[in-house]
């Protein structure tokens, strides 16, 4: 997407290697895939859990793509229609995967007494969230705490919070409507916190 | 309201989504209430910490199988 008032210009490499594309040009086709290939897989990875599965949807994105090729209006750059294919190859994926019942969020969620009062009172995280995620460490577990989450909440935080994708992008993506896109990843959101809480309170040490 | 209500609207809350009224009765919440501020602190460091841990800085994959890049040249040769 471009700023306000200043159309997206295709840069001239792009624009190269587009019309080298469209050629039908083998070797320019094997630069592209070879050179986006890391990337691909890396956005498949994210959102599968299986390596086969993320491999499969890197190969479908780059199949969409070449029969889209013709169709890319130059209004993103060649990487960023790229990336978008593979989410939505990984969502086709997931789709056509998903057999069993919703698995519920619920026992993962903060619970409050009676009262409406906190049953654990909140404490204040020892370290900030930028500086912490320095660590490679916290990364890894903040990857795989995410990756924890049911099925559907991951997806939509990965969309939304991962992906930046619009409320309404996303919503669309996944076929639900806006408000249960809302709902799901507020949801998500404080199920991950309660998963991170232990780790982060301990992360610079106990702030008592 | 109480820390559940708050919780429930926290989202709404920090997006601008409440209504004026709703929104003066979160604020006054917040000004008594030390474990809302450091659930809503926590809250939007969760969201940073998720996307930084999957950012584009994220370690790039340097295991792409060959086989798998040989067998997307040849699906576009057919």
């Amino acid at each position: 997407m471009s700023a306000a008032g200043a159309p997206f210009a295709l840069p001239p490499e792009d624009a190269a290697l587009l019309a080298q594309l469209r050629a039908g040009e083998g070797a320019a086709y094997e630069l592209w895939v070879r050179a986006s290939a890391p990337r691909m897989l890396r956005v498949a990875r994210r959102f599968m859990r299986n390596e086969q599965d993320a491999q499969d949807v890197v190969q479908d994105a780059f199949l969409l793509a070449f029969r889209h090729l013709a169709s890319f209006d130059g209004s993103a750059r060649l990487s960023t229609w790229l990336h978008r294919i593979a989410v939505n190859a990984a969502l086709m994926k997931l789709r056509s995967k998903r057999r069993h019942p919703e698995e519920s969020i619920d026992e993962r969620l903060p619970r409050f007494h009676a009262d409406g009062q906190h049953e654990h009172a909140p404490t204040a995280w020892a370290a900030r969230g930028d500086a912490a995620v320095e660590s490679s460490e916290l990364r890894k577990a903040v990857r795989a705490a995410i990756d924890e989450l049911p099925e559907l909440y991951r997806d939509v935080l990965l969309l939304r919070d991962i992906e930046e994708l619009t409320t309404e992008e996303a919503a669309v993506a996944l076929g639900i409507t806006v408000a249960a896109l809302k709902t799901r990843l507020h949801r998500a959101r404080l199920a991950l916190r309660e998963r991170l809480d232990d780790l982060m309170r301990e992360l610079g040490g106990s702030p008592e | 309201m109480n820390c559940r209500e708050f919780t429930e609207f926290l989202m709404a809350y920090l997006d601008g989504e409440l209504p004026e009224e709703t929104r003066s009765t979160f604020d006054f919440h917040l000004h008594g209430c030390q474990s809302c501020v450091n659930y809503m602190e926590s809250y939007q460091a969760t969201v940073a910490l998720g996307r930084a841990a999957c950012s584009e800085d994220a370690p790039m994959p340097d295991d792409v199988p060959e086989a798998l890049v040989e067998a997307i040249l040849a699906a576009r040769r057919k």
